[in-house]
């Protein structure tokens, strides 16, 4: 308060400075009754310092106590004039004084509260605001142009209490009453002359330049926010005062920033109102569209065709279910992606669709939809560009020249395992995402035996871009749209379980006996399953059977030998499903896993706790409760049954579970690719007494030539080479 | 999640696929309630849960006034009946760090690890096997002091800072603008602030110690490269 109130009194100074000027205008050209009002003013001021009308306020403070009394003595004066608008009473200078006072008094003495009076800082800003508004067609100009309706509503009050705090003759108050005194009703005084005929003129002193100083510093904008302090206090302070709230200092600094984030609300356009787009707004419209796909023509139609499809599976009962269990994502969304898959369903030939789950990424999520095309159905296979694979044997044979024969290296690239058919094996079913429902569902493309094989290698996050490249050791041979199809696979084969006895194989095959050994990959609903116990279900792990193939290290579910004569591909390929390893002669062995529906007791441990955890859902009310599994193997695959009805079910970032921290394989050593020879190998160049010996050697050999054919001349010529 | 706006938030954070069932929401809903009563917090707060072979624990905080003052930890097995765990201490930290894979689900299991420790016996100093039995409950609580450490986020503006030194919730915080909430620099760590004090002055002339007085989450390692969010 202390700091602010002389700097209140400068800046109350300085819009008198300011005002005064104005005020001298409209007296010069005021008539005489202001020159009257005038002349009595500066009678009273007599004994102070001579006239120092408003032009000079700054002057006023600095003298001292009696200073702040005549501006306001003389304002005072003014003022009684003013709404008298008749200047017939100036000639008495004392009575307009003591008309003023007397009138100010009688309010003061009314209440006394004078919490007003630190409070009035905000009006005296206004005041002084409107204080310079006051005056001829300037300061007309200029309250207009502030608009500060509010101080004006506030105005009517405190000049009172102003007014009678100069009486008190402190001179903050005087400051303040200055201040509030010159706010009065700055409309009408805009409109009136002011017939300040006190003013008269006053050379501006260093008490008045420091004052503007502080002023124009305090209404220095923001270079950040395009606010300045003399506004933001003003503001606030008026804020404070509209709303007198109980304890206003302790959450003073609340206030002042709800006056600054009020400068931040939408700028509002003078013309028109500007309307955000925000993106849920649009995201909101997508989804919008699949409330609405249902209205086509020929409705009762397609209602008919649409009850009698299987296709689309029932998500909201698994959701129901899954929610017993503590997993889910919610009514709403579970509803979108329902409406999601009506619409994936009606757009392609679809047999069978299921809700996967969904994988979670760093930007953006996936939603999974597995799908198995009808019969002949299959969606045109786009030859996809298969990743090259090294093809360093061709290369090495095409760079040979005749004349120059490269060395042959030893690395033989292995040769590309093909990927599996569509419909079998790890390519069983097809995928579709996408990132929100509502958004357009995309097919994953074929995931092959390397993309397996090293996804097994790499661990990376989801980032919910598709095309996302995917930067590894060892590098993978894809984007981002064949690793998360390479973890579905994975995912899908390691947790999707039913209970036992739901699958069983079809008994229709002839070669089932005979390939024990292979993998079987057909399979069917028992119509005759009867439900396990959900009891049953939770105690033992064995009640529950893989329904989906296992990945061989290979990368593929069903083994293919690599090293075989291209001609008898296919046949052996069938052989050597049935036969035992002792058949093949290379060293590759025939990779085996677990058949299919094996129970999931059967699988192997991580680091001593058991791979599946079971849970009944409810402990509370066990006759409706369900079997609930989860893998510890792949954090986020749930599976769940009441006996009857079964769903496997993920949720999560799409990586296995392990123990220790994911640390990324080291680069194998560098291969010996060349056989080393004379050809190939690097040989130091002969030393200086290397040559010369050979030198010596060759012209020994030379000379023992020469000497059976020349005697005379070898010598000769010996003695020239020495 | 506040007790107050459990079923809220649950919702709220579905996206995850992490959910309550039905019964368990019902007896958190009840026994959150009983548990700000007996213990007297200012808020009760849904930690989360933490899951076991077993069982799984699920996790509750009790805020006082000073909301960045050390939080009282409770957990239970069922979500009706709470126990208070010991507050977390460094020793507890490298206890527990040598232990590694699931959580077991009974806080009264023990893991045995084997350490080579120096004995010292007269004047010979031999290494002996000595096996080092850490309670489970010891590694939850350690457990949930890190996860807390590491990832308790607020945003800017909720928590302010009075002169008195108690940090109070800010009843006139409205959430952030959409542009705001885009940025990292809008979310502190909830915890006292590690960084704060290494800002140099020009940074620290921005803040406004009121509210800036956590570690903001724009220096954490590694970052975001994406500015596509």
């Amino acid at each position: 308060m202390e700091d602010s109130i002389p700097v209140n009194q400068k800046i109350k100074h300085q819009e008198l400075g300011e005002t005064g000027r104005p005020w001298e205008e409209t007296v010069t050209t005021s008539q005489a009754p202001e020159l009257g009002l005038s002349e009595a003013l500066e009678l009273e001021q007599g004994p102070e310092t001579g006239l120092q009308p408003r032009s000079s306020p700054p002057t006023m403070p600095l003298s001292g106590a009696r200073t702040p009394d005549r501006p306001v003595d003389d304002l005072v004066g003014l003022r009684a004039s003013f709404p008298s608008s008749a200047f017939q009473e100036l000639p008495s200078t004392l009575s307009p004084l003591a008309l003023a006072r007397q009138d100010f008094m009688a309010p003061w003495q009314s209440d006394k509260t004078t919490s007003v009076i630190p409070e009035a800082e905000t009006p005296h800003f206004g005041h002084l605001e409107q204080l310079s508004d006051k005056g001829g067609s300037t300061l007309h100009q200029t309250c207009q142009s502030k608009g500060n309706t509010f101080h004006q509503s506030q105005q009517t009050k405190y000049p009172l209490y102003e007014l009678r705090d100069v009486s008190d003759h402190t001179s903050k108050q005087k400051e303040l009453r200055f201040d509030i005194f010159q706010e009065d009703d700055s409309d009408s005084n805009c409109h009136l002359d002011q017939p300040e005929s006190g003013a008269s003129q006053v050379a501006p002193s260093m008490l008045e330049i420091a004052i503007q100083n502080t002023k124009a510093y305090l209404l220095k904008t923001s270079s950040k926010s395009g606010l300045n302090l003399y506004d933001h206090l003003s503001e606030m302070l008026t804020k404070v005062l509209d709303k007198r709230p109980e304890n206003a200092v302790d959450i003073i600094e609340n206030i002042s920033q709800d006056v600054k984030m009020e400068h931040f609300s939408k700028k509002l356009d003078t013309l028109q109102n500007e309307n955000e787009m925000l993106p849920t707004y649009e995201m909101a419209e997508k989804q919008k569209t699949l409330f609405l796909q249902g209205n086509v023509e020929g409705a009762d139609q397609e209602l008919e065709d649409e009850i009698a499809e299987h296709a689309l599976p029932n998500i909201m009962e698994s959701a129901f279910y899954f929610e017993q269990a503590g997993v889910g994502l919610g009514t709403d969304e579970t509803y979108r992606i329902f409406l999601a898959l009506k619409q994936l369903t009606d757009t392609h030939p679809i047999q069978k669709c299921r809700f996967w789950g969904k994988i979670l990424g760093l930007k953006m999520n996936y939603i999974v939809a597995e799908v198995e095309f009808r019969e002949g159905e299959d969606e045109e296979e786009v030859e996809e560009e298969d990743v090259p694979e090294e093809r360093d044997n061709g290369d090495s044979e095409a760079d040979e020249d005749d004349e120059d024969e490269l060395p042959r290296p030893f690395y033989k690239a292995p040769q590309a395992i093909p990927k599996e058919e569509s419909r079998t094996g790890a390519n069983k079913y097809v995928y579709f995402v996408c990132n929100e429902p509502g958004r357009p569902w995309v097919k994953l493309p074929a995931v092959t035996p390397a993309q397996i094989v090293i996804a097994r290698k790499i661990k990376k996050f989801f980032t919910g871009r598709l095309d996302t490249p995917i930067i590894s050791y060892p590098p993978f041979p894809g984007n981002e749209s064949n690793y998360l199809r390479a973890q579905i696979a994975r995912i899908s084969a390691g947790t999707h379980v039913s209970p036992l006895g739901f699958y069983h194989f079809g008994e229709e095959e002839g070669e089932e006996e005979e390939e024990i050994e292979s993998g079987r990959d057909s399979f069917e609903e028992n119509p005759d399953f009867e439900g396990i116990q959900v009891i049953d279900l939770v105690e033992s792990l064995s009640n529950w059977v893989h329904h989906v193939q296992h990945i061989l290290p290979q990368g593929r579910c069903n083994w293919f030998n690599p090293i075989q004569k291209s001609e008898e591909e296919e046949e052996e390929e069938d052989e050597e499903k049935e036969e035992e390893k002792g058949e093949e002669p290379d060293d590759t062995e025939q990779e085996v896993g677990p058949p299919l529906l094996t129970p999931i007791s059967e699988d192997l441990e991580i680091q001593n706790t058991s791979p599946w955890t079971t849970r009944l859902s409810s402990n509370l009310i066990p006759q409706y409760a369900i079997a609930v599994l989860r893998s510890n193997l792949w954090p986020g695959a749930y599976a769940f049954s009441n006996g009857k009805k079964f769903e496997n079910f993920y949720i999560g970032w799409g990586h296995k579970y392990s123990p220790d921290s994911y640390t990324p394989p080291v680069p194998p050593p560098v291969y010996q690719e060349y056989p080393s020879g004379p050809e190939i190998t690097e040989m130091d160049d002969p030393t200086v007494e290397e040559e010369q010996a050979f030198r010596a050697a060759q012209e020994a050999a030379a000379n023992s030539t020469e000497e059976n054919e020349e005697t005379e001349e070898e010598e000769d010529e010996e003695d020239d080479y020495d | 999640m506040d007790a107050e706006s459990l079923l809220l938030a649950l919702e709220l954070a579905s996206g995850s696929g992490q959910g309550l069932s039905p019964d368990r929401r019902a007896s958190l809903l009840t026994s959150l309630m009983l548990v700000k009563r007996d213990y007297r917090f200012d808020r009760v707060l849904f930690w989360g849960r933490i899951l076991g072979l077993v069982a799984d624990y699920y996790i509750a905080q009790g805020v006082s006034e000073d909301q960045l003052a050390p939080r009282k930890t409770l957990y239970s097995l069922n979500c009706m009946e709470w126990s208070l765990l010991p507050p977390a201490t460094k020793e507890m930290e490298t206890q527990t760090s040598v232990v590694k894979g699931r959580f077991m689900g009974d806080p009264s299991h023990e893991y045995e690890h084997t350490e080579l420790q120096k004995v010292n016996e007269g004047e010979k100093v031999f290494e002996e096997e000595v096996v080092v039995q850490i309670k489970e409950e010891t590694r939850l609580v350690s457990v949930i002091d890190q996860i807390d450490k590491a990832v308790a986020v607020i945003p800017r503006g909720a928590l302010f800072k009075t002169p008195f030194g108690p940090i109070n919730v800010n009843r006139t915080f409205e959430g952030l603008s959409l542009s705001e909430a885009k940025k990292l620099s809008s979310y502190f760590h909830f915890r006292e602030p590690v960084e704060l004090k290494n800002k140099t002055l020009l940074e620290k002339a921005e803040l406004d110690p009121s509210l800036d007085f956590m570690d903001s989450l724009e220096h954490d390692i590694p970052k975001d490269e994406d500015p596509r969010g």
